[in-house]
């Protein structure tokens, strides 16, 4: 058994761990943890009045016995009366429970908000903090409708000692959090912004994270901090390592401090003052530098805590947009970490680089690391990383690398997590839609989707690629001979099949010439997969079919019997019937006139407003989409579901997204007259 | 900001869970056991940060014992990823050479150094002297 620190005993409790870590079974456990509970409740009944020392005692079993997973429905009580000891160590333990085991009981609600208020009030600053943090940790409504006027005070009051403003400005920001309508603003948020000039930077630290989320709900009130937090920054950044003693980390000068500082600053603009711009560009430009110098330590370390800085640095950089120098530097920078040893750092190089490859400075300087990219996705091991590396490729697509990413693309969907392959079809897709300068490339590489990754391919994909074959006579040829082919394969996905019996139903006649692909042949094809389909595929097959008996009145009669059979006008199924016999009737009694006209080729799609193609047409042609356009799209996606929890309209959603983010930064690009490649130093 | 602090050894116990946001106990428990599930698997060839529902979750193994911050997902891994290993070395020096078994006899104890370190989901102090002189300040207490 370690050793109990000589401030407090609690001998009782450190025997009775013991005795539940040498229990052998759960009951014998069960057991103890009874007999324990029979005990501390007689104890807390009893006639004598327990001391402190006993009080705390008891409830700190107590606790641990929650913390073990029974549930605990008394002591509470006791705890309480713990928060009036003028004790330290009772207090403390009070305290704890109260936190961990949150009671909705309304009479110790009030009770508890007396004790806090008394150590509030008392000056003691040991006190203070610790209501302080209960306060923090607990957070609820009544603590806040009592509390919430006096913490700021007590945060900005002259004679507040340091460590009491630190946990203050957090209490506060917790408060803030959740009942945001009881803190008001007022006389005291000047004051907090000044607390970025405090001395202990420890009060600076924890009142970053209080004016950032101030900031981010009343930007005007906090702008004042923009200034403050460039200075600080750059006193940082340029401080020897002999400043800053207590601060420094593996030889990095308050790494904490600088990101959260950094952070701060992407809640605002740039700074319209020229001083305040020009010292905080040197301020990134000498992170920047820091990053090519030889190492002050070996230590992991030391490099995490750097690069924290880098990365945030760079954050702030894309966030701007503003400096075509600094976002090459980035680039480049992070372009290095591409190839780094730690998996850490290339993984957080891939994640960063994406949002770079949208900036229209560096989008180029981004393209030039496609093959360094490529061996990523190939070869790295933690999945993460591949997928990462599919974002990057992706984000950096356009019309030079269009051919060479989707095609890789598809290479990796073959072997790819089914986690992530609904999101990959969707991206193909969109960047094979997108990029299309030929749209026989196009048709493949959908055909190709379904073939790889037939099961994740939804339905917008596949009618999107029927939609576009109807609007374009000059692939309907290809499309035909393309699908055609594809159903030969012995075991070919059921939307394989839709897509073939629609295309076939439509333009099989562009390739029955010749003789290998006649038309019984492509009725024989099709309806060899038929007994293989699903209800819905069959309706779209019939469907084709009569198309057929349309365009080939040489296959009426073999197409009429397969109508006739019992299987298809008797069928269980009332769409299949429904079709089998009404198409079976047309088939006979209409003429052929008659027969034409209803089975005419279906007409060009007209172009709805989101879909993804007219944007692509109305780029080509004279005058640019409005910006309000794209920034309605770019709303309609919403927040993507973390994990694999990644729905299809979610998944959707968030890739046309980045595609809108794309549109937007190369309309950027176009309308700015920047020089399509940006010179830099390459390395 | 931070969600929860989680502190887990390998067999599944776990041996600390601050929490800053609300969930019920059953959700903490489900919890518990997705990172555990999580983060068992992984080893040197993974990164140190794993996606996880909304958030993700930046870990570090010690020995038995996996230390894991769960956050927000535009928060900055490494400068998390160091702000555990700063609570580590915290925990070593006031515990003299930290094990297990210290967390589980001064479970109550470990609570006032995340405190001091952590505070609202965000980090409060990061001086290891400060926290140090503070907890043994504390320490000396009645």
């Amino acid at each position: 058994m370690p050793a109990v620190s000589k401030g407090d005993g609690m001998r009782g409790l450190a025997v009775f761990i013991s005795d539940i870590r040498n229990c052998k079974s759960k009951e014998a456990e069960i057991k103890r943890i009874n007999k324990e509970l029979a005990n501390i409740r007689s104890k807390f009944k009893g006639d004598k009045a327990l001391d402190g020392y006993s009080k705390k005692k008891y409830v700190c079993k107590l606790l641990f016995i929650f913390l073990l997973g029974h549930d605990i429905d008394f002591g509470h009580m006791e705890a309480v009366n713990l928060l009036s000891s003028n004790k330290y160590t009772e207090k403390q333990i009070g305290y704890l429970f109260i936190s961990v085991l949150v009671n909705s009981n309304s009479e110790l609600i009030r009770l508890i908000n007396n004790a806090i208020k008394n150590d509030l009030s008392s000056r003691n600053p040991t006190f203070m903090c610790l209501a302080l943090h209960c306060i923090a940790n607990v957070g609820s409504r009544e603590m806040a409708e009592a509390f919430a006027s006096e913490i700021p005070r007590i945060l900005v009051a002259g004679d507040t000692m340091d460590s009491v403003k630190q946990s203050a400005a957090l209490c506060l920001l917790r408060l803030y959090k959740t009942s945001p309508d009881l803190v008001l603003m007022g006389e005291w948020t000047s004051r907090v912004v000044h607390l970025l000039n405090d001395q202990h930077m420890g009060v600076v630290t924890a009142a970053i994270s209080l004016i950032t989320c101030l900031s981010q709900k009343n930007p005007d009130e906090f702008k004042t901090c923009v200034s403050l937090a460039v200075s600080r920054l750059s006193r940082i950044v340029s401080s020897a390592s002999t400043d800053l003693q207590d601060y420094t980390y593996y030889f990095v000068p308050a790494p904490w401090l600088s990101c959260k500082l950094l952070r701060l600053l992407q809640c605002y603009p740039p700074p319209e003052d020229g001083a305040v711009k020009g010292r905080l560009v040197e301020c990134l430009e000498t992170i920047l530098n820091k990053a090519q110098e030889p190492p002050k330590s070996k230590k992991v370390q030391h490099s995490n805590a750097k690069n924290a800085i880098l990365f945030e640095a760079i954050s702030l950089i894309i966030h701007y947009d503003s400096e075509p120098n600094l976002l090459v530097r980035a680039c480049n920078q992070l372009g290095q970490f591409l190839q780094h040893r730690e998996t850490n750092l290339r993984y957080l190089a891939l994640e960063s680089m994406c949002t770079l490859a949208s900036s229209e400075f560096s989008h180029e300087a981004v393209k030039t690391h496609i093959e360094t990219v490529i061996n990523a996705l190939k070869t790295e091991r933690d999945v993460s990383v591949r997928q990462r590396a599919a974002d990057l490729l992706y984000a950096m697509c356009d019309r030079s690398n269009a051919k060479q990413i989707v095609a890789e693309m598809l290479s990796y969907l073959e072997t790819a997590d089914y986690s992530i392959r609904e999101e990959m079809v969707l991206k193909v897709a969109i960047l094979a839609e997108k990029y299309a300068v030929d749209y026989s490339w196009y048709v493949d590489t959908i055909l190709n989707l379904i073939r790889i990754a037939g099961d994740y391919v939804s339905e917008e994909v596949w009618y999107r690629v029927i939609q576009i074959v109807i609007n374009r006579d000059d692939v309907q040829g290809y499309a035909a001979k393309t699908v055609f082919e594809a159903l030969q394969a012995p075991a070919c996905h059921e939307n394989m099949v839709k897509v073939g019996g629609y295309i076939l139903g439509e333009f099989g006649n562009l390739i029955a010439g010749d003789p290998r692909s006649s038309p019984l042949v492509q009725f024989n094809l099709l309806h060899s997969k038929f007994h293989l389909c699903s209800v819905p595929t069959r309706a779209l097959l019939l469907s084709a079919y009569i198309k057929f008996i349309n365009l080939f009145p040489e296959t009426k009669a073999t197409i009429q019997e397969v109508l006739r059979c019992d299987s298809q006008i008797r069928n269980s199924d009332v769409e299949l019937q429904q079709r089998a016999v009404e198409y079976l009737k047309l088939s006979s009694i209409a003429s052929t006139d008659v027969l034409a006209t209803v089975l005419e080729e279906m007409p060009p799609f007209p172009e709805r407003e989101s879909s993804i193609l007219a944007k692509l047409k109305k780029k080509k042609g004279p005058g640019a989409v409005s910006v309000t356009e794209l920034e309605d799209s770019k709303r309609e996606g919403g927040e993507l579901n973390g994990g694999g929890d990644r729905g299809p309209d979610t998944a959707a959603m968030a890739a046309s997204n980045a595609v809108s983010r794309l549109y937007h930064a190369e309309e950027g690009r176009q309308s700015k007259n920047v020089p399509t490649y940006v010179h830099f130093v390459s390395r | 900001c931070i969600r929860f602090i989680l502190i887990q050894n390998r067999a599944g116990k776990t041996r600390l869970a601050k929490w800053y946001m609300q969930f019920d106990d059953d959700e903490k428990q489900k919890l518990i056991e997705e990172v555990h599930a999580v983060v068992t698997v992984r080893d040197a060839k993974h990164t140190n940060f794993v996606e996880f529902r909304n958030f993700k979750i930046i870990y570090r193994r010690y020995a038995g014992l996996y230390f894991c911050i769960c956050v927000d997902v535009t928060d900055n891994n490494l400068a998390y990823l160091e702000g555990i290993h700063n609570f580590v070395e915290v925990l070593n020096e006031y515990f003299h050479n930290v094990c297990e078994l210290d967390l589980v006899f001064n479970f109550y104890k470990v609570y006032t150094v995340v405190d001091e370190m952590f505070l609202a989901g965000e980090i409060r102090e990061t001086s290891q002297t400060k926290v140090l002189k503070q907890l043994l300040m504390l320490q000396s207490l009645e």
